[in-house]
């Protein structure tokens, strides 16, 4: 007999109005939890700061404005607007206030505040002047960081402005014996603490703290059971009144007790998952193994005759519809680098259980058919793979992925599961590990894994290498020698690792001081309730009171360090084409190609400003303007054109990494290792290791536009490589080539996850074989060891805008009836053709 | 090293990852020269044997490089892990294979002797004991019928077709590979049911051929003629719509008791 049973059930009205109710205005901003945090931390002043925390969380949810939305079945809303946000002073505030004017018409992620609402939260700001995690963290890091920071080598943004998140807690002990069970489990420890202890301040407090958070937990859902009891009183509709006084039953019941019925294992899981981000503004809160914790609840039922698959799939599409309806307004830089309002509450399906046996059940393909019916990008659905996974659930996930979504993202268990182990987890631990966020593994209900620690680019330090230690004037790294003075290529190697090696440093102990200000700052005690083991040892997530610690601040821009690294070692050092001094000049002036872009006139600049300073002389703006102008018109000539153009030709020519070609592959897992070998010598305050990640999220984008050309051709303010694929429109054999290549890498070592893109036209999963060919690619990359992959499947707006701009999509192939191209080599009619045929790819 | 190996021939292109023609994920590899000048041909450079120059990207590019079968199988190799995940492996298209035969069958070889597994992709227009040199190394045959009419054959392909269907015959009669008939769908040249019905009623009577494929017109090597400096002399024919390609499907199906699909 079939261990599972696949069958698809239709999506119903109700979801269809559901997700059209969600998006009909833009997102709003509120006020409330600002306003009510900052009245209780006015009342709390002497207290200690775990107290303060979870007197504020109390405070919040006993007041925060409820509503259940129209036609709900689970409900829990954080905000009264859909798809709202709350703000967190305590994290950050100036930023938002900067940018309360622009923040409705910015491109990425806008969202309405109203004029009323910039006043309350001005008025609340007031008081946090001074008390926020990001200034206790400025205070904390080094002065040369800052300054790595400020010339954009990294950005720790992510935490530094916000909470943390990056966590799956262990919703399954919830749904067991809800918060009065962990509440239970408190008081129990805080009646062994003796007050002799060395710790008995400490661990009390906190103690006392997780109760008071579970206690507000549950009372926030008993309001929820009053309102529903109210409205089903005046409600004339008889059906919807039945929905209401169960939901009112459900809200009574859960997440106080233990859930009785899969629904209300439904309503326990969505208050854990909405009140973890009422506590902080941390997101990548991910819901883990969903299809595994909630199955028991499931199959009960169903055995019992209780629940029907229909209404089964009905209460999962409700959850994901609830999982779009949590919002956060980051600053304008991030939303950029975090484009598309995404929380990255990722939710994975099928795998193994802790013996290595495969674990896919009803859930796992009623979960990918809850993606298909919503078709939103909440939850970030993820799929475990290896040798086990039943060949009809990938299947079901490539025909999502080939809808265009951009869902499910695919993890290779045999790659993750010993990578996890080399980092301290048990087998057990392992084989059970869920995905945070974008592509980060770690083992859920027992880790603090900092994911998400930072963006760190490693393009910089090659520029500043070219400019020995020095950018835009300024000595910010080691002096590692003149390049054009290198005569072998270990030496211009070793130059740029050394530089590598000093700003990991700084990374480090910028992370670090982060990490201490959450710790001081921002304790967080109804967190710490569902992660082990903390209520052991009386300490929250941020103070070390997990089971696993990590730091895992994501590398970008391999591709184009390794195709730099390989072209100035055979263009300078083995065919002698090029010198380095002609390498540095082209570099300087952008091969000369638009040479007033500011990344370009900046370096310039900068420079003279600096000559002028030894001089003596003080540098005024304007004359350091004329004085570059200068430079910049010489640097141009025709004559000098001709020579720039001939290096970018000559750079065409070098192999690239990406097209399965060995020498370059092997160069490239190379230079990945100068940034994920060194991390892995570091600590943090909380007692664990640094572990590198290699995946950009969507900040390729603009941290590419802080950075000036690069050998491998790149120019000034282009894009980035993304993740570990090669450099956009460089791999040109198709899409085994490129994932052979990136399987060169050592995706064991990067334990914090690597990310490989691959863009595909539809057509190309068109049918049966190409859905089962499709699984084939994915079965193979996975089987020489690569990590995860993801799919882009190109719509008809990608084409357009490839028409528009070839460069860009010099790789993308498309296939039309029989027959393969690159698009862009296509003639307008063609291309035409094919757009018309895209939406019938399958 | 076994000489084959060594066996030198001239191919315009290598593709890897294509699914649509056979089963699984295939390197196709292209050989260089061609018996038949078809006038919707999607691969205009691979009909003359000698080099030629295309412009690609703007740039002229010469098409058409002398490769050894050892060269040829150092990409083929790379994909080895795919075809064996998909059920794929090699296919050798064109042009006309069998214009280079004994470069074909030292491909076919090689891959075979390596565990990969083979397709080829053909008209079948040469004298028998050639294709028949070719057999043993070759899983499927992937054979064009393109017309039943010897004229009409000959006025749109530059040949009669005697020869092929009296090979497909042979082919079939032999045993050694699974034949599969394809058909290339032109509009004005063999799309109307009658026509597509008798290369099913020829298809069916070939004893072990249980599959025909029906290939819709397509015009993406339109422009390669522009940049081969030549004329394309189809320009007025628009590609099948998909409805009547499904009408065509249900034609060859009800005069025979093959298998027909629409496309590779």
């Amino acid at each position: 007999m079939k261990k599972y049973n696949s069958v698809r059930v239709p999506k119903t009205d109700r979801i269809t109005k559901l997700v059209e109710h969600l998006y009909v205005k833009l997102p709003e901003i509120e006020s409330a939890r600002a306003v009510l945090i900052t009245e209780s931390y006015r009342q709390t002043e002497d207290e200690p700061m775990v107290l303060r925390r979870a007197k504020a969380f109390a405070h919040i949810l006993e007041n925060l404005p409820i509503i259940i939305r129209e036609g709900e079945l689970i409900v829990g809303s954080s905000t009264i607007a859909p798809r709202g946000c709350q703000t967190f002073p305590e994290f950050s505030y100036e930023w938002l206030e900067k940018e309360f004017d622009t923040v409705e018409h910015r491109e990425a992620d806008p969202f309405y505040i109203s004029e009323e609402t910039k006043k309350k939260l001005r008025e609340a700001d007031a008081y946090w002047k001074g008390k926020t995690t990001s200034e206790l963290a400025t205070a904390y890091m080094a002065p040369e960081a800052r300054k790595a920071m400020e010339h954009n080598v990294f950005t720790p943004g992510n935490y530094f402005y916000n909470g943390v998140g990056h966590v799956t807690v262990q919703y399954e002990k919830v749904l067991a014996i809800g918060y009065e069970g962990i509440l239970n489990e408190a008081e129990k420890e805080l009646a062994r603490c003796d007050f002799g202890d060395a710790d008995y301040a400490t661990k009390s407090r906190f103690l006392e703290a997780v109760i008071i958070s579970c206690r507000a937990a549950i009372g926030y859902a008993q309001r929820y059971a009053v309102l529903a009891r109210r409205q089903a009183a005046e409600c004339r509709d008889e059906k919807r009144r039945g929905e209401l006084l169960v939901i009112a039953e459900n809200c009574e019941r859960v997440p106080a007790k233990g859930a009785q019925s899969f629904y209300q294992a439904c309503q326990s899981f969505w208050f854990v998952q909405q009140l973890l981000q009422i506590e902080s503004s941390g997101h990548s809160i991910s819901p883990g193994r969903f299809d595994q914790y909630m199955y028991p609840y499931y199959s009960r039922d169903i055995a019992a005759g209780k629940l029907t698959r229909e209404f089964a799939q009905e209460l999962i599409d409700c959850i994901w519809v609830k999982l779009n309806d949590l919002n956060k307004c980051r600053d304008a830089d991030s939303a950029k680098g975090f484009a598309g309002y995404s929380l990255f509450q990722n939710l994975i399906v099928g795998g193994q259980d802790e013996h290595g046996r495969d674990v896919t059940n009803d859930l796992s393909f009623m979960c990918i058919d809850a993606s298909m019916h919503v078709f939103l990008p909440q939850p970030s659905l993820s799929i475990r793979v290896w040798n086990g996974s039943p060949h009809e659930l990938l299947i079901r996930a490539a025909e999502l992925t080939r809808t265009g979504i951009g869902l499910p993202a695919y993890y290779n268990d045999e790659v993750i599961i010993p990578s996890l182990m080399s980092r301290g987890l048990t087998l057990e631990d392992a084989r059970t590990y869920n995905i945070i966020g974008c592509v980060e593994p770690q083992k859920a209900g027992k880790t603090n894994g900092w994911h998400d620690a930072a963006f760190f680019n490693m393009c910089r330090p090659l520029e500043i290498t070219f400019n020995n230690g020095m950018d835009c004037g300024e000595q910010i790294g080691p002096k590692t020698g003149c390049v054009e003075q290198m005569q072998t290529f270990e030496e211009v190697y070793e130059a740029y690792r050394t530089q590598m090696e000093y700003f990991i440093s700084l990374l480090v102990n910028a992370d670090n001081a982060i990490d201490q200000a959450h710790a001081e700052r921002a304790p967080l005690p109804f967190l710490a309730s569902m992660v082990d083991d903390c209520i052991r040892r009386g300490k929250t997530c941020e103070q070390g009171g997990c089971v696993y610690n990590f730091t895992g601040p994501q590398g970008f821009g391999i591709a184009n360090v390794a195709d730099s690294l390989y072209a100035v070692k055979k263009l300078v050092y083995d065919e002698k084409k090029v010198s380095m001094s002609e390498y540095k000049n082209a570099l300087l002036f952008n091969y000369g190609k638009d040479v007033k872009h500011p990344l370009v006139v900046a370096q310039i600049a900068g420079k003279v400003a600096g000559e002028l300073v030894s001089q003596g002389v003080r540098p005024e703006a304007a004359m350091v303007a004329e004085a570059a102008e200068q430079i910049i018109a010489k640097a141009v000539t025709p004559e000098q054109q001709k020579k720039y153009q001939k290096l970018l030709d000559l750079i065409e020519e070098v192999p690239k990494f990406g097209n399965d070609e060995e020498e370059v592959d092997l160069f490239a897992r190379d230079a990945a290792y100068i940034y994920t070998k060194p991390l892995l010598n570091y600590r943090n305050p909380r007692g664990g290791i640094f572990q590198a990640g290699l995946y950009p999220v969507s900040a390729n984008v603009p941290l590419g536009a802080q950075t000036g050309a690069t050998p491998d051709g790149r120019l000034a303010g282009v894009p980035v490589a993304d993740g570990v694929s090669p450099t956009a429109g460089k791999d040109v054999n198709g899409p085994t080539a490129a994932a052979n290549s990136v399987s060169v890498l050592d995706h064991g070592i990067a334990s914090n996850g690597t990310l490989f893109n691959q863009k595909f036209h539809p057509s190309a999963l068109s049918g049966v074989s190409g859905l089962d060919n499709f699984v084939s690619l994915i079965r193979t990359y996975f089987d020489q060891k690569g990590s995860h992959m993801q799919f882009n499947v190109v719509s008809k707006e990608t084409l357009l805008d490839a028409q528009k701009h070839p460069d860009k999509y010099k790789h993308l192939v498309v296939r039309v009836a029989g027959y393969s191209a690159l698009f862009t080599t296509l003639s307008k009619s063609l291309q035409d053709d094919i757009i018309r045929r895209t939406e019938q790819g399958f | 090293m076994e000489e084959w190996l060594h066996t030198k021939g001239r191919i315009f292109d290598i593709q890897r990852y294509s699914i649509h023609d056979g089963n699984g994920i295939r390197t196709i590899v292209f050989l260089k020269g061609c018996v038949l000048r078809c006038l919707w041909c999607c691969n205009p450079e691979s009909q003359k044997f000698e080099t030629e120059t295309m412009m690609v990207d703007g740039k002229p590019k010469v098409m058409g490089r002398d490769v050894t079968v050892e060269d040829v199988m150092e990409v083929v190799e790379k994909d080895r892990n795919y075809y064996r995940k998909s059920g794929g492996g090699m296919t050798l298209s064109g042009g006309e294979s069998l214009c280079q035969p004994e470069f074909a069958a030292a491909l076919l070889r090689a891959a075979k002797e390596r565990g990969i597994g083979t397709a080829m992709e053909s008209m079948g227009c040469a004298p028998y004991e050639t294709i028949a040199q070719i057999l043993p190394w070759l899983d499927t045959y992937l054979m064009d019928i393109k017309h039943m009419d010897p004229e009409k054959h000959r006025k749109f392909t530059g040949k009669r077709n005697e020869l092929m269907l009296a090979n497909a015959r042979k082919i079939a009669e032999s045993g050694m590979t699974e034949l599969v008939i394809r058909v290339p769908v032109v509009p004005t040249f063999n799309d109307r049911p009658e026509e597509i019905a008798a290369i099913a009623q020829f298809a069916d009577k070939l004893p072990g051929v249980k599959k025909i494929h029906l290939l819709p017109y397509h015009r993406l090597g339109q422009d390669k003629y522009e940049r081969l400096s030549r004329e394309y002399m189809l320009k007025e024919i628009l590609p099948p719509e998909p409805e009547y390609m499904q009408m065509l499907k249900k034609t060859a199906e009800s005069v025979s008791r093959l298998e027909c699909q629409i496309g590779g």
